[in-house]
């Protein structure tokens, strides 16, 4: 298969991902109902909400991990869950995922990691492939630790070669669950850059997940805002825009960590 | 620059007597061949004076990783030789990555040694790991024995309710499994028995045979190897994943000794239901030999029954089940003891559900030939 770097002749204004009405259940128990939102090509886009509001089962039907109840996802105007199993693989092969905590085959060094993908889908040569993974570490900063088992490094390396291997097949989108969890203020920024560095300098679409406000204010271009108490989407927008000129106390209350609300969950 | 528009093209021009330019155009994600350093380093080898190493991209339509790649490569092979790296001719993308993946040098530390070991040196590491293994292995059942008199004195820190809940588990529900293989192994020792037996009219002792061998032997044996892949392996696999999650951790830290929450409970329930299920497997098996001996052997269902009732002695039958207990111990120890001494990922709970197991089916087999020994010098 061909990997394609995205702004390579393309029209930077054009939307990558259509959220289209989607609906997600669980059985019988609703979890979010018809949102819909556009992501634009080479954007960051940032899924917030409160814990408990559906932000990772969102990404989970985004990444053909979940059936939607009802609605679609669109890529580039096309209905992915519309598609037969094997072309939704196929697309799938477009996309790389960073999950919460790297989810590394702990039986692989991270170079196998690395490259476990490219020998599934392409027909390079071993050196080839080699440079590969090793152009692909030095960029998360892990030059030097190809022969390491997941088990040997730490929590944020394990992030960071989570992100050299959903960046193995150069994907069109890259999608973030939790990229700052469980790391350090510094660690989490350091990852922050990085993200907007390979976004600036691939063109790829980027979708996080996340409730770091840092994070957030930080790297966010676009974002939605899920509530859990009333299952919909609340607001779209820039998420310095959204903190500057949206009204609705609920977002402005995530949006400031609860600062001059009224809306507080658990009085302290 | 010759061929189709989007097929990736290399040329190497001298520019000056002392500087080269790499011509890039076309498409890399074209191209499924490698891209050239090869030419580079020809190039390079070629003009020896060469001072400066700088490219023109103006022609490029598409690129991807190998392209980024190819240029890193370029870039180590100028510093190996001393040459400037102009990378003022690259693509905008390019250059960024490139300075995103020299931001971190190198760690030579980082790197494992690959020294390979003489074989002196892995014959003592060998000999030292397996000492080790065998005072953990020691230890562990020096901590069960001291929770087991802990239980006996009121003092563990043990829920019956987890000891029934792993009963129901290993007992009952495993009744089918127990059922199926004993009546098979029945059946097998009456055929055994009958090829032989029958070329001397003896066909009746067929049944004094898979009486005696099912409830001294066969019946315990067979069910404690089912129990250690069925249990043993779940137990391994349990405390292996709890030990991933640090449950075990959890509960060090509340002063809760997991051997006594987690590993007791498992070993009193193994250890009481043992005995029954051998009963119930001595049963099926005999009714196995049953089957054949009425249906194929000239004995009537009266005349088998009475000679296995004669047959079978009671000191027998509490041998079986008294060895059954033991192996239920013996299953609930392996199965524990790997997966309390599992290491921190899914591969390493995968090693120990299989030690588990392995360990386990070894000690049954193992101290099943000391009882057959002590057995024979004490005439039991």
């Amino acid at each position: 298969m061909r990997c394609t770097f995205e702004t390579q002749g393309m029209n930077k204004e054009e939307t990558k991902i259509e959220i289209q009405n989607l609906t997600m259940a669980y059985g019988s128990y609703v979890v979010m109902r018809d949102i819909s939102a556009g992501v634009k090509r080479g954007s960051i886009f940032v899924i917030m909400g409160n814990s408990g509001s559906g932000k990772s089962t969102l990404l989970r039907h985004m990444i053909g991990l979940q059936r939607p109840v009802q609605g679609d996802v669109l890529y580039d105007g096309t209905r992915f869950w519309a598609m037969d199993e094997e072309a939704r693989r196929a697309q799938l092969r477009k996309y790389g995922v960073l999950f919460q905590s790297g989810a590394l085959w702990s039986s692989m060094t991270l170079a196998e990691n690395v490259a476990l993908p490219l020998i599934e889908y392409t027909d390079w040569s071993a050196t080839d492939r080699e440079e590969i993974v090793r152009l692909k570490l030095a960029l998360v900063g892990l030059n030097g630790f190809e022969d390491y088992y997941p088990a040997e490094i730490s929590g944020g390396m394990r992030k960071r070669a989570g992100l050299a291997r959903a960046m193995a097949l150069d994907p069109e989108i890259l999608f973030f669950d939790e990229p700052s969890a469980g790391l350090d203020p510094i660690t989490s920024r350091n990852l922050d850059q990085l993200i907007l560095e390979l976004r600036d300098s691939l063109g790829t679409t980027v979708v996080v997940v996340t409730h770091e406000l840092a994070s957030i204010f930080n790297i966010g271009d676009d974002s939605i805002f899920l509530d859990a108490d009333t299952k919909t989407m609340r607001a779209q927008g820039n998420p310095n825009a959204l903190l500057k000129h949206s009204t609705d106390a609920k977002l402005r209350a995530f949006l400031t960590r609860g600062e001059g609300s009224t809306t507080l969950p658990i009085a302290s | 620059m010759t061929g189709l528009a989007s097929s990736f093209n290399l040329v190497v021009e001298e520019r000056a007597s002392d500087a080269l330019l790499v011509k890039l155009s076309g498409d890399s994600r074209e191209q499924s061949e490698p891209l050239g350093i090869e030419v580079v380093r020809e190039a390079l080898d070629h003009a020896k004076g060469t001072k400066v190493l700088s490219f023109e991209s103006a022609g490029v339509i598409g690129w991807d990783s190998r392209f980024v790649a190819f240029i890193r490569n370029c870039l180590e092979l100028s510093r190996t030789r001393n040459v400037a790296f102009h990378d003022d001719g690259l693509p905008e993308g390019v250059r960024r990555l490139l300075r995103l993946a020299q931001a971190v040098p190198d760690r030579i530390d980082a790197r494992h040694e690959s020294v390979k070991p003489q074989l002196l040196q892995k014959l003592g590491e060998r000999a030292i790991q397996g000492w080790r293994g065998t005072l953990e292995m020691f230890t562990f059942l020096g901590e069960n024995l001291v929770a087991l008199g802990n239980l006996f004195r009121g003092r563990a820190q043990f829920r019956w309710s987890d000891a029934f809940l792993v009963m129901q588990e290993c007992g009952p529900q495993a009744l089918g499994i127990v059922a199926m293989i004993n009546f098979l192994v029945g059946l097998i020792l009456a055929f055994v028995g009958a090829t032989e037996l029958t070329r001397f009219g003896a066909s009746i002792y067929v049944a004094d045979l898979v009486g005696i061998a099912t409830v001294r032997e066969m019946g315990c044996i067979m069910t404690g190897i089912i129990l250690c892949g069925r249990t043993g392996a779940a137990f391994a696999a349990q405390l292996g994943t709890m030990k991933v999650n640090e449950e075990i951790s959890a509960l060090e830290t509340f002063g809760i000794a997991p051997v006594e929450f987690l590993v007791l409970p498992r070993m009193v329930a193994l250890i009481l239901v043992m005995p029954f299920l051998c009963a119930f497997a001595d049963l099926i098996s005999m009714a196995g030999g049953f089957v054949v001996s009425i249906s194929m052997l000239d004995v009537t269902a009266t005349e088998y029954l009475t000679r296995t009732i004669h047959a079978i002695q009671l000191k027998s039958f509490l041998l079986g089940i008294g060895k059954g207990s033991f192996f239920g111990f013996l299953v609930a120890y392996a199965g524990c003891f790997r997966g309390m001494q599992s290491g921190y990922s899914a591969a390493a709970v995968g090693e120990a559900t299989t030690k588990a197991v392995v360990t386990g089916i070894t000690a049954i087999i193992a101290s099943d030939g000391i009882f057959a020994v002590l057995c024979n010098a004490l005439h039991i």
